[in-house]
């Protein structure tokens, strides 16, 4: 395959020739299926630059997903392109420019750690500086000890470094922080943030909804094979889901008096004697009518509380199940 | 500690002569590194050579027991190499993802295999050069075509590759691991490696006589022993198992 002239990317046709640079990643109406399994169903993703969290239960599809465009699963129907290429046909060309760490394994089980990662360092036409990516991911105390014997959090920090060893312009991470200490685990983000500060894209699939929120520009929503939301965390969060403003006063007010002055949509309950609760959209306007109505009721409420919907309630809105984390 | 620019994007391949060769490096460690694999691949060749060429156990017919023994177990050490130890190696590496994961880096596939295959004839000339020491220090004296030599060796490695490849490739790796043990037992025994195929009934020696291993220990042994010119039959019996088994393999193994 290297041996043949490189095929031009479909941006370069003349017949195809796009006026904004292609996406990062567009995948559509992808369907794939494993037997009589359907593990992904018409599924629809676009990633532009900047850090992409994939977000799903177990069994939603996310790997299936991610290994498509690694160029690992060949779709049953539907279309993948990652940065203008198709993963399968065109993969030597892809496979230079992208960083890949698997869910699990990966590693000679007689390899040592710094043996493995200048082994893919050695792949590559620019790799980073082994020894300070080794010490910069604490691989340096591995020493003589082959993989096999490593830790479980050694093993995901050595697939973590031989994904971005070659300098790739995108670093497709599946679960990489499954059963890593809290440390780890913060060593891990830090090293995401700084790949994405350096210009390096990143698509991480994940189970862990603060993962998504601490790191990524971008969330995909994934259950039973197709995408169901996607924006910002600040959009998933805002949009459509409601929020609640808590506050304690003496017990027996009324809350239908109090419903009247809020906006339609609006809930309010005493759910204990004197602790109440609204929900609704809940917005400056919103707590300055509520307090106003308690100051014309003579009323000191305290223990005021917003709370901001999180993702993890976007979820359970959006699909009716927990994440399991 | 990390300064801004460190993970700037740069990305490229290697050369490819270059990737092929570390890849075949580091092939060759694992190789060398695995003790269960010397077991297989050293010490057993070794210990037949030496123990049946110093102790009159079996009748090896008429002649030198190392002129006739030599020849058997390079044979057998080839086996070793191309088909158990590779068979067992790259079933594991696709159990454990190591396919898996270089099939996403900027080596290609064949650029691999070529590489898996270097590996296998770096470990080969280590062990012909092992056990032939050890022969002539036990009295060997070879005769023959080198050529003929080495073109046995390179049909008998394609031959076992093909095979060994074809196993790793569609069997689970505990039942490659197995199956490869008792195919290496199997064909030690009733391949012409140390246990000459007159032996058996001549019904079965018909038989036995298209092994893969038959035919190479008995080529190398028509050549080294006998001084044969070029050994066609047993030469025609390789090509075809290394045509149908290279085949197969290209055409069923899995990667994942």
């Amino acid at each position: 395959m290297r041996s043949e002239p490189a095929r031009p990317s479909p941006d370069h046709h003349p017949s195809t020739r796009r006026s904004a640079p292609h996406p990062l990643i567009e995948v559509r109406a992808l369907v794939k299926r494993y037997g009589t399994k359907t593990a992904v169903d018409g599924l629809d993703l676009v990633a532009e630059a900047g850090v992409t969290a994939v977000l799903g239960p177990n069994g939603a599809g996310k790997t299936t997903t991610v290994e498509s465009c690694e160029g690992y699963r060949k779709p049953d129907s539907g279309t993948v392109r990652v940065l203008g290429l198709d993963p399968v046909r065109q993969a030597a060309e892809l496979r230079p420019r992208i960083g890949v760490m698997l869910q699990s394994g990966g590693v000679y089980s007689g390899a040592r750690a710094d043996e493995m990662l200048r082994h893919v360092a050695r792949l590559h036409a620019h790799p980073l500086d082994v020894d300070a990516l080794v010490e910069r991911l604490g691989l340096g105390s591995c020493g003589r000890t082959t993989y096999r014997r490593l830790s479980g959090g050694q093993q995901q920090r050595l697939a973590l470094a031989m994904a971005v060893v070659g300098r790739p312009e995108l670093v497709f991470l599946d679960e990489p922080t499954a059963g890593l200490d809290p440390q780890a685990r913060r060593a891990t983000w830090d090293l995401v943030r700084d790949l994405r500060a350096d210009g390096v894209s990143v698509i991480l699939t994940t189970h862990h909804m603060d993962e998504a929120e601490q790191l990524a520009d971008d969330v995909a929503i994934i259950d039973a094979g197709k995408v169901i939301a996607q924006g910002s965390p600040e959009e998933l969060c805002r949009g459509g889901a409601e929020n609640t403003l808590r506050f304690g006063g003496r017990p027996g007010l009324d809350v239908v008096s109090l419903l009247k002055a809020l906006p339609a949509d609006s809930a309010a309950a005493e759910l204990t004697p004197g602790s109440y609760r609204i929900t609704g959209k809940v917005d400056p306007q919103m707590l300055a009518t509520v307090t106003s109505w308690c100051a014309q009721h003579g009323v000191m409420p305290d223990r005021i509380s917003v709370e901001r919907h999180t993702l993890e309630d976007v979820f359970l809105e959006l699909t009716g199940k927990e994440l399991r984390s | 500690m990390t300064t801004t620019g460190t993970y700037t994007p740069k990305p490229g391949a290697a050369p490819l002569p270059r990737m092929i060769r570390a890849q075949a490096a580091l092939e060759t460690r694992m190789l060398l590194r695995n003790g269960e694999q010397l077991l297989l691949t050293v010490v057993i060749p070794t210990l037949l050579l030496v123990l049946f060429s110093s102790v009159d156990i079996i009748d090896t017919g008429a002649g030198e027991a190392v002129d006739f023994l030599t020849p058997g177990v390079l044979a057998l050490a080839v086996m070793s190499t191309a088909f158990t130890g590779q068979a067992i190696a790259t079933g594991f590496e696709r159990r454990y993802g190591v396919l898996k994961r270089l099939a996403a880096s900027p080596l290609p596939r064949w650029g691999l295999m070529t590489a898996k295959t270097l590996a296998v004839l770096v470990t080969e000339v280590l062990q012909i050069v092992l056990l032939t020491v050890i022969a002539f220090a036990l009295g060997w004296s070879p005769h023959g075509n080198p050529f003929a030599v080495v073109l046995l060796l390179v049909l008998g490695t394609a031959a076992f590759s093909g095979l060994g490849l074809l196993m790793a490739g569609t069997l689970r790796a505990e039942a490659t691991l197995g199956a490869a043990n008792l195919v290496f037992l199997l064909l030690l025994v009733g391949g012409g490696v140390i246990v000459p195929l007159d032996e058996f009934p001549s019904g079965a020696q018909d038989v036995l006589a298209l092994l893969p291993i038959s035919a190479l220990s008995d080529g190398l042994r028509d050549v080294l022993q006998h001084g044969a010119g070029m050994p066609w039959g047993d030469l025609g019996i390789l090509a075809v198992w290394a045509v149908v088994g290279l085949a197969a393999a290209g055409r069923f193994f899995r990667w994942e």
